[in-house]
């Protein structure tokens, strides 16, 4: 492999490579605002510049090839004075914005004003002004003095997102950003630019002035917009998600992460409408139960029916450890034949980008776990012929709003005895229910989800609930969780009641003979490996964060999804 | 060689004992003649000067807004965790402003550090020192109690640029 010196290291290179790769690499910093590894090379922020023995000038890290033999000086006295001289250009005309500005703590311009530049301005004279708060979009606001040329979004638009929005105006210190005429920054992917802009001038505004950064806590999970399962992360304050961003994996999302996934996904987690604890209906209404009761009940309802009058149907937005349970609960403790799950495809939703058809996150996984009727078993549309022709009287739905998706089910539903139903928010399905279990949503539960492409990811707790402590159960922590007491309004505040769905199984196995014995989603997962194929000689440690792709599996399968 | 009982043996005047207690009587006498530094506290209330630390309040300008912007800077340098901040968006030109400020005047501890970080000059300490409360709810602050007009707050503010 061909070598060259920085820093007095020698470095190891690909023919091809950019300095600021070869670089990055070995863990070595270069700063930089414009270059992006996954867009093209721009080089008009010149941050990056470094000292080459042997050339006149210092070039930029971003758009010069490693050569054999090359000497680079990334930390000579003649770098850190351009880099200096660079940050003082472009905090010329930059407002001190920070205190009402979201990307303060998060702020490329901020961190490189303290490890780049000497942090005085010799410039008295009025700054530029330009236009603050545009709308360039239904998502992206921006705020042209804030911005600082670099043209990641441009680029962004153009190469990512495919669909080309943005554009420079005007020249010199006059330069700033617009739409085309007649568009608006409305593509699909539009606020991965405010992920990519190096200072705030591109925010989002779903989450405009929502939080600070450093007051929140991280946790890295899946989203579950569609069978992408794109690696996200999930930031909580107060108990409260906030946002969604993407996380990088090469694999599955790069740095990306589609609008619908990252707006659409998460609000139902702090609605007001979530199940506040078990329900059953009483006298026509629902009625708020204790555990114990609910369990109890439910057990004896499930009795008084014969086995193949009760039909289950499981969930793709359930984790592959709910499925898994609910499968073995229906099949070894009630021993009904009548299994399935339902597909939820929208033709118009996927893309060639990230966006898949099917929006549920665990599809593949629900298949791999094998939630399909026995022989003489009925599918989806056989468990709706057979209730209305009254074979089938009772029927055990998990975390599928199955009567939004299907308005004419309502009619299908009502004519059921009994109707058992695990959600995280009232709906449509719970609205004919008998009984609600509140579960838990993906933001508060342990478990994994197979993507389109075999690939199984985790996804973790990020919001404290009854059932799962912020401290015991080692969820990420922000500041003021780790300090808080439960007299300050921020730390008890909207802890929900709900359980993962294998959880409230687990507890309604224990009214039958045959009563299920884990206690962690691990021991769930274990014996997944154990029983499934597909799943052999995996654990959460395998899997780890970035997910790991399922070598049994027929691909077939996996294309089909 | 004689056991010595006491550290100091009195001497014979002192055995004596009335001159003493005359000396320390017309002591007594003379104070009573000598300016006060006590008050009668409620009635009367002391005055501390501008650089005395009381309650942390917000500043609110001559047209009833406020002048924080939300930053959060305040209750990120809080030692005590004792400042929450919601900020919110207006359609003022500070597009930022607090939906809810509150400071929980039990978790307080008056070090004065808000005041040291904020960049608006929005939070000064004033000069209320007499804070009691019967109960955990009333201790929290809102922005009703918080804020104080800026023409009460001046000489805390000019204290402030001199010194800062």
């Amino acid at each position: 492999m061909p070598k060259f010196i920085l820093d007095d290291k020698e470095i190891e290179f690909t023919q091809g490579q950019t300095i600021i790769e070869a670089a990055k690499q070995h863990g070595i910093d270069i700063p930089y605002f414009c270059w992006h590894p996954s867009l093209s090379v721009s080089g008009n922020c010149r941050m990056c510049l470094v000292e080459v023995e042997k050339m006149p000038k210092l070039v930029i890290a971003c758009s010069t090839i490693a050569a054999e033999g090359m000497v680079v000086h990334s930390q000579s006295q003649k770098t850190i004075e351009a880099r200096n001289a660079v940050m003082e250009f472009f905090l010329i005309n930059h407002p001190l914005d920070c205190p009402i500005c979201d990307e303060a703590g998060e702020c490329k311009l901020q961190d490189y004003a303290y490890q780049h530049s000497v942090g005085e301005s010799r410039f008295v004279e009025e700054k530029v002004h330009k236009d603050k708060r545009v709308p360039l979009g239904p998502l992206v606001m921006f705020d042209a003095e804030r911005c600082i040329s670099c043209s990641r979004c441009i680029r962004f638009c153009d190469e990512i997102a495919k669909d080309p929005e943005l554009t420079f105006i005007k020249r010199g210190d006059r330069v700033t950003i617009v739409t085309y005429p007649g568009e608006e920054l409305d593509n699909p992917y539009s606020l991965n630019t405010t992920d990519i802009c190096p200072v705030g001038a591109l925010t989002n505004r779903d989450f405009r002035f929502q939080a600070r950064v450093w007051d929140m806590s991280d946790t890295k999970s899946i989203c579950i917009g569609c069978s992408r399962g794109c690696n996200s992360e999930i930031w909580v304050r107060n108990n409260e998600v906030l946002r969604l961003t993407p996380r990088y994996n090469e694999d599955v999302n790069s740095y990306w992460m589609c609008d619908h996934g990252r707006v659409n996904t998460y609000k139902f987690i702090n609605a007001e409408d979530r199940v506040k604890g078990p329900f059953i209906r009483k006298e026509g209404n629902l009625i708020q139960v204790s555990w114990e009761e609910a369990y109890s009940q439910t057990a004896s309802k499930l009795k008084s029916f014969n086995k193949d009058e009760i039909a289950f149907i499981a969930s793709p937005f359930a984790t592959c450890e709910d499925n898994y349970v609910f499968k073995k609960f229906a099949q070894s403790i009630i021993g009904s034949k009548h299994l399935d799950f339902m597909r939820h495809v929208d033709p118009n939703f996927g893309d060639d980008i990230l966006r898949k058809n099917d929006t549920t996150p665990n599809t593949l996984g629900c298949e791999l776990l094998g939630i399909s009727p026995n022989k003489s078993g009925l599918n989806l549309e056989g468990i709706f012929n057979g209730i209305k022709q009254k074979k089938i009287k009772a029927a055990y739905i998990i975390e599928d709003d199955l009567i939004t998706v299907n308005p004419e089910l309502e009619n299908i539903f009502t004519e059921l005895d009994l109707l058992i139903v695990h959600s995280t928010n009232f709906n449509r399905t719970t609205s004919i229910a008998d009984v609600v279990f509140p579960s838990a949503t993906y933001a508060e539960k342990n478990g994994t989800f197979v993507n389109f492409q075999g690939r199984v990811q985790r996804i973790r707790p990020a919001v404290a609930s009854i059932d799962v402590d912020r401290a015991v159960d080692g969820l990420s922590l922000s500041r003021l969780d780790k300090f808080g007491t439960k007299y300050d309004s921020w730390a008890e505040k909207n802890k929900r009641d709900a359980k993962s769905s294998w959880k409230i199984l687990t507890s309604l196995s224990a009214f039958f003979n045959n009563k299920f014995k884990f206690n962690l989603t691990e021991d769930v997962f274990d014996e997944i490996s154990k029983n499934i194929k597909a799943f052999n000689k995996l654990d959460y440690d395998v899997i780890g964060e970035k997910g790991i792709l399922l070598e049994n599996i027929n691909k077939e399968q996996s294309i089909k999804v | 060689m004689g056991v010595k009982k006491r550290e100091k043996d009195f001497t014979v005047w002192e055995r004596i004992y009335i001159p003493e207690i005359v000396k320390g009587l017309s002591l007594t006498l003379k104070s009573m003649f000598k300016p006060k530094f006590t008050m009668k506290y409620p009635e009367e209330k002391f005055i501390p000067s501008a650089s005395y630390r009381g309650r942390p309040v917000l500043v609110m300008e001559n047209n009833g807004e406020e002048r924080c912007v939300a930053c959060g800077l305040c209750s990120r340098v809080c030692p005590p965790l004792a400042i929450e901040v919601q900020a919110s968006e207006t359609e003022r030109e500070k597009e930022r402003y607090p939906e809810k400020f509150e400071i929980n005047m039990l978790r307080c501890i008056f070090c004065g550090f808000c005041e040291e970080v904020c960049p608006e000059e929005a939070i000064v300490m004033s000069k209320d020192y007499d804070l009691a409360f019967t109960n955990r709810a009333d201790a929290i602050y809102g922005k009703d109690k918080l804020l104080v007009p800026v023409n009460q707050l001046y000489d805390r503010i000019e204290f402030l640029r001199q010194y800062k």
